[in-house]
């Protein structure tokens, strides 16, 4: 990697300082891909990425409703567990034999209004964004366990056959349709950010809050809408992880909230908010599946080593943010 | 009258009162304390001591939040405590000698003072926001404990281990008495000597308190250090009651409760003051709301739903925006109140 002297070098000379997190995201995943290939046989292919896509295609989508919410300098906890009542309620409605359409989309209305809730909640009664989603989790996690507490098989034929559905891009390479279906997501939310009012608003807000209000921008209407964003996010990977898994268990996703936030961070955007792009996300999303995929391939490495490579990239990652966009912030004593 | 229902505590209180009279309903025998071999048993005792780990992760809690902070990584703490004082233990040719247990205790709160030393130093010495720099150790830290314990769950068998969780002394739980002599030691440090004080000026205004003179960096250090080792006594005591250690789940969203519990007690997450008996209250509140749920015979999956419809009661009626917005008619009473939280949010 290159060192530190010579990012600030580069720093200087060309790249503007907002664009450094998302390269140095980019050469680390080049770095870690590169050394994979050569330290593993049959490791530098293109599939093995596309399987980083088919394997976090459900991470992929929760991390782009996390960004929009981290963006306006907002967190939301409850995303795992949206994500574990998507696969619950989609696996005991499709049991009672629901047409599988008709479950999609009430999945992803339910998603959507717990995220409006929760946005609403947020701004209107002023309590902290932690505290609001951290309830939405409990009640989420709650929900799941009264539907069941027994994992639910899937045997509804749309859904396998979306599950087992691959499609050939020529040569070797095939993808799943949720990856797919994570790309479109990543598309239409990259130009909702970078080219609408919304998107504009939701930088604004994250920059300051209280700027905005004075400019006269819609804070309240765009903090509602991430949550909501966010929470339809969240159902939609529920879907997903359910064609990824086949079932319905409460206790799936535990944890994935932090996934998505560390991928958010990996990725180059700001926790305080006002700074970041959806491609840094993407990036940290495959950085993370990367290191799964690389645990795996080495074989004597142990999964926990999973959870201490990715707190170790936080760790540098927050560094450098410190270093490169930080650095003429207001400093803690 | 006014003056009892403005009280910071008065909400926790009645919460707290509303569901031990629902216990009182639902419940034969549950306010009957007895004497049993010289113990003392009871279901309000079980409350104590079963949210015995909670209160000191709460308390640790309450003074990192009052800085304006907060400490995601309680929980991995709690994990490695435990599996570094196991692994020790079972590593002793003579499991019950005092020496060795006293060793490996010592040795695991040690370790947790060291991580939430890390904790302090990233957030002071590098300025790091508090929760991201906690959310390294979060992330890391299961790892790191389950790396102790070689993935596995490490048992031990040690009868003064065991007194730590699970004994007792002078009649009452080991872990009750713990926990007293914690608080009376965080009342003390921080109600009698200046660093209460200090610690609430920071959390309101940094920079202005170093302006001051305060050595905020130092502040923080001694508060992050400090919620480590409560956590780190936590884990000693989760571990303990059931003699073995799982990296995986001991403590397992352990810090989220115990930031409710701060929350519940109406320490304000934006920092600047504190309040150890809010705390308290919120770490029985929801130890109760658990005991309550298996008691009155509600199907135990459904404890979360409680947890959460309890939460957002408690915070709703805490914010002052819905007050005003709901309850109209008393809204000119309260005119002096939004200046003062003005005044904290802008320095937060």
């Amino acid at each position: 990697m290159t060192s530190i002297a010579g990012l600030r070098d580069l720093r200087r000379r060309t790249v503007p300082p907002k664009y450094i997190p998302v390269l140095v995201t980019a050469g680390l995943f080049l770095a870690m891909f590169v050394a994979g290939g050569i330290r593993y046989e049959n490791f530098a292919t293109g599939q093995i990425i596309l399987n980083v896509f088919i394997d976090n295609a459900f991470l992929l989508v929760v991390a782009v409703g996390m960004t929009f919410v981290i963006l306006t300098g907002g967190i939301d906890l409850s995303v795992g567990s949206v994500v574990a009542l998507a696969t619950m309620l989609s696996a005991s409605l499709l049991k009672d034999g629901w047409p599988a359409y008709a479950v999609m989309a009430l999945v992803l209305v339910i998603g959507a209004v717990l995220g409006l809730a929760m946005g609403a909640i947020i701004h209107y009664f002023e309590i902290q964004p932690f505290i609001v989603t951290l309830a939405g989790m409990f009640l989420a996690r709650g929900l799941c366990y009264t539907i069941s507490t027994e994992s639910i098989p899937i045997e509804n034929p749309t859904f396998t056959d979306i599950a087992q559905t691959r499609i050939n891009l020529g040569g070797d390479l095939s993808v799943s349709p949720s990856a797919v279906i994570a790309v479109v997501v990543v598309l239409i939310a990259a130009y909702v950010l970078h080219y609408t009012r919304l998107g504009r608003n939701v930088y604004a807000t994250g920059g300051s809050e209280q700027s905005a209000l004075l400019m006269g921008l819609p804070v309240a209407r765009t903090k509602i809408a991430v949550y909501t964003i966010s929470g339809f996010c969240s159902a939609l990977g529920g879907l997903l992880f359910a064609f990824y898994s086949l079932s319905g268990y409460g206790l799936s996703a535990v944890g994935m909230e932090l996934d998505a936030i560390a991928a958010v961070v990996i990725g180059g955007t700001l926790l305080t908010g006002g700074s970041g792009f959806l491609l840094g996300t993407v990036l940290g999303v495959l950085v993370l599946g990367l290191i799964q995929t690389i645990i795996s391939f080495e074989g004597t490495l142990s999964s926990w080593w999973t959870r201490i490579f990715i707190g170790l990239l936080l760790f540098v990652f927050i560094l450098l943010q410190r270093v490169f966009s930080g650095g003429s912030r207001r400093r803690t004593p | 009258m006014s003056r009892i229902l403005k009280h910071r505590l008065f909400w926790p209180l009645v919460i707290l009162v509303a569901l031990l009279a629902l216990n009182l309903i639902f419940t034969d025998n549950f306010f009957k304390i007895q004497m049993k071999e010289g113990h003392l048993y009871g279901s309000l005792i079980d409350i104590v001591r079963f949210g015995a780990p909670l209160i000191l992760v709460s308390l640790g809690m309450t003074l990192v939040i009052a800085t304006s902070g907060i400490d995601l990584s309680v929980g991995s703490v709690v994990a490695i405590a435990g599996a570094l004082a196991c692994l020790r233990i079972s590593g002793l040719s003579d499991q019950n000698s005092v020496g060795g247990v006293l060793g490996a205790v010592g040795l695991a709160l040690v370790l947790s003072v060291v991580l939430g030393a890390w904790n302090g130093f990233l957030v002071a010495g590098i300025g790091i926001q508090p929760i991201i720099a906690t959310l390294i150790l979060m992330v890391a830290g299961r790892g790191l404990a389950q790396l102790i314990t070689d993935g596995q769950i490490t048992t031990v068998n040690s009868s003064p281990y065991k007194l730590i969780g699970g004994g007792y002394w002078l009649t009452l739980p080991f872990g009750i008495i713990i926990v007293a002599v914690v608080l009376a030691l965080t009342a003390f440090l921080t109600r009698r000597l200046a660093l209460g004080l200090l610690i609430e000026s920071v959390g309101g205004n940094a920079e202005a308190s170093r302006l001051a003179g305060i050595s905020a960096r130092g502040v923080l250090m001694t508060v992050y250090a400090f919620c480590g080792l409560c956590a780190g006594i936590a884990g000693l005591m989760i571990s303990s009651n059931v003699s073995s250690a799982d990296g995986n789940n001991a403590g397992l969203w352990i810090e989220l409760d115990a930031i409710l519990a701060v929350v519940i007690g109406g320490t304000p997450l934006s920092g600047g003051r504190f309040s150890l008996s809010g705390t308290v209250l919120g770490a029985l509140i929801i130890q109760t709301l658990t005991t309550t749920i298996y008691s009155i015979g509600v199907p135990p999956e459904t404890t979360l739903l409680f947890k959460a419809l309890v939460v957002t009661i408690v915070c709703l009626i805490q914010s002052p925006a819905f007050r005003t917005k709901v309850f109209h008619r008393r809204r000119r009473p309260m005119t002096a109140r939004p200046a003062a939280e003005e005044k904290v949010r802008v320095s937060a």
